[in-house]
């Protein structure tokens, strides 16, 4: 028992100056995160560039060689029993026991936490009810990964280590994870997310770190990512192998930033501007072509991801 | 570390134990067959009743099989399946875990004894001697087995780990004076097997279950210095991840 009271939290996680070195290789170079309560936070990144390491230090698995590592106010390394109970984690791939079943795992997990959640009302969360008596050997690849979120809550965590939750799962399973992470943050529960799918870090994360060799390249909302990098350019799609020569002479462009990308897509490196609109309008009536659609090519966030992490050689 | 945690994982490490057919053989099956076989056929002569002879060497071999085969082998896929990673994000702490499966080789072997004494009463044997101290012996040796099943566990890869156990189970069979008695190898062998914690084993049960208790001291000694060296062994090399 604390024999003093803990600070108040402002912050679920509060990372400075992480430091942690796999023979000579640096894989976490000096990494400073702060996690705010209830926030789900993406922790972006190519193969080797740090993550698994950085949450495996939040989640207790490894000591740092130097500095500050706090969740929950609570050092995960030195003070892991205390921590412990109060985390879920959903590993990337396996820990479970291929000849027990669902729900006999997860009432056996449910035995290790003060006032776990109900075992069926997960299963039913994650919508396994139907395999709940299936052994774990004989599950896919996306129940399995169902069941892991499932043990991953059991404990009703004030933080929860999800790593690649989607990866295997099919487009159902995928919207349902995602609800459930939405209502779980909602609840107030720090989620903290690693990802390869770019457009779940964009749906679900109010913050996003991009992590690459081992140091923090960027990192803020989606928007204020994808806003930092600038990418004007038209888009729109007609009927394919239209003559662009017209439309590059109108708006004064060369070939190059005014092409067809696949069959009937057309890029135009500009700004939409009306201006622009009003020019493709009469280049697609001259051929009495019809407008598919037209929009606005906003950077995305791998558009952002792919420009801030150098490919590992 | 919480009681109610420990137990269920206990439970679950049991229930794993009795579905997997192939540890059944090894727990249950074959100190069984051994017993039977060798108790109804007379193929090695031996001084006096046969079976004064067996059943050390059965109850020997089932506490080898259980601490070192069984758990030895599931905990090398545990680790294998990430099992042990997962479990080391829960508030089950190391020493909990280690409880449980302590409380899982117990449970096995209160089955495999209770089957062995049960089938060598009925083919006529009668208990002699010191009782208790062969139940010392026995939890002596299972604490040197499940060193060394651990050792194997934590150290190699799970394939290699299931060979080895197996092939040392196999190899300890034959050189742990268990179904025939040391005297008929070779005496290099013999001299090598007597330093193996097997025989020491099985030698220091018999000799408690001898009539009058005749406990020969170089055995036991034999066999709590591997009590002491592989679980200390093993504490040291265990790598939780694969």
């Amino acid at each position: 028992m604390p024999t003093t009271m803990p600070e108040p939290l402002t912050s679920a996680i509060r990372v400075r100056g992480l430091k942690k070195q796999y023979g000579s290789r640096n894989a976490v170079n000096g990494i400073d995160l702060e996690i705010g309560v209830g926030e789900v936070f993406g922790i972006l990144g190519p193969n080797g560039a740090g993550k698994t390491t950085t949450v495996e230090i939040l989640e207790g698995y490894r000591k740092p060689d130097s500095g500050t590592v706090k969740v929950l106010g609570l050092d995960p390394w030195g003070q892991g029993d205390a921590l412990k109970p109060r985390i879920g984690v959903m590993l990337q791939s396996g820990g479970l026991s291929p000849g027990l079943k669902p729900l006999e795992t997860l009432r056996l997990y449910a035995a290790f936490y003060q006032s776990p959640d109900e075992p069926n009302r997960l299963l039913d969360l994650v919508g396994l009810n139907d395999s709940a008596q299936t052994p774990i050997r004989r599950l896919s690849g996306g129940q399995y990964q169902r069941l892991s979120l499932a043990l991953a809550l059991i404990g009703r965590p004030e933080v929860l280590f999800l790593d690649e939750p989607t990866a295997g799962m099919d487009p159902r399973a995928r919207a349902t994870t995602w609800e459930i992470i939405q209502a779980l943050s909602e609840r107030g529960v720090t989620i903290v997310l690693t990802t390869h799918n770019l457009a779940e870090a964009e749906t679900l994360c109010g913050r996003i770190a991009i992590i690459d060799r081992g140091c923090v390249v960027a990192e803020g909302s989606p928007g204020e990512l994808t806003g930092s990098v600038l990418r004007p350019e038209t888009v729109f799609t007609s009927i394919a192998g239209l003559n662009l020569d017209p439309l590059r002479s109108s708006l004064a462009v060369n070939a190059e930033m005014c092409r067809e990308t696949l069959d009937g897509t057309y890029v135009v490196e500009a700004p939409t501007s009306t201006q622009l609109v009003r020019e493709v309008l009469d280049f697609l009536s001259a051929f009495d072509a019809p407008l598919f659609s037209l929009a606005t090519g906003q950077a995305t966030l791998e558009d952002v991801f792919l420009q801030l992490t150098e490919e590992t050689p | 570390m919480k009681a109610r945690g420990v137990l269920a994982q206990a439970r679950a490490e049991t229930a794993l134990g009795l579905r997997r057919g192939e540890s059944l053989v090894v727990t249950i099956g074959i100190p069984v067959g051994v017993l039977l076989f060798f108790g109804r056929v007379q193929t090695i002569a031996v001084d006096g009743d046969p079976l004064d002879f067996l059943v050390p060497g059965v109850l020997a071999l089932a506490v080898m099989s259980s601490a070192m085969v069984s758990l030895g082998i599931a905990t090398g896929f545990d680790r294998r399946y990430g099992v042990l990673k997962r479990l080391g994000s829960t508030p089950l702490t190391r020493s909990g875990l280690l409880a449980a499966k302590t409380l899982y080789v117990l449970a096995i072997e209160t089955i495999q004894l209770s089957v062995l004494i049960g089938v060598a009463l009925l083919l006529g044997w009668r208990a002699g001697g010191g009782i208790p101290l062969a139940f010392l012996f026995l939890l002596i040796g299972t604490i040197a087995f499940a060193g060394l099943g651990l050792l194997l566990a934590g150290t190699l890869r799970a394939e290699a780990n299931l060979a080895v156990a197996n092939g040392l189970y196999l190899a300890l069979l034959f050189l742990g004076g268990m179904a025939y008695p040391l005297t008929k190898l070779p005496s290099a062998i013999r001299s090598l097997a007597e330093l193996l914690p097997a025989a020491a084993l099985a030698e220091s049960v018999r000799g408690a279950l001898d009539s009058p208790i005749d406990v020969p001291v170089k055995s036991v000694v034999v066999l709590v210095v591997w009590a002491i060296l592989l679980p200390v062994l093993a504490a040291k090399l265990f790598r939780w991840e694969e």
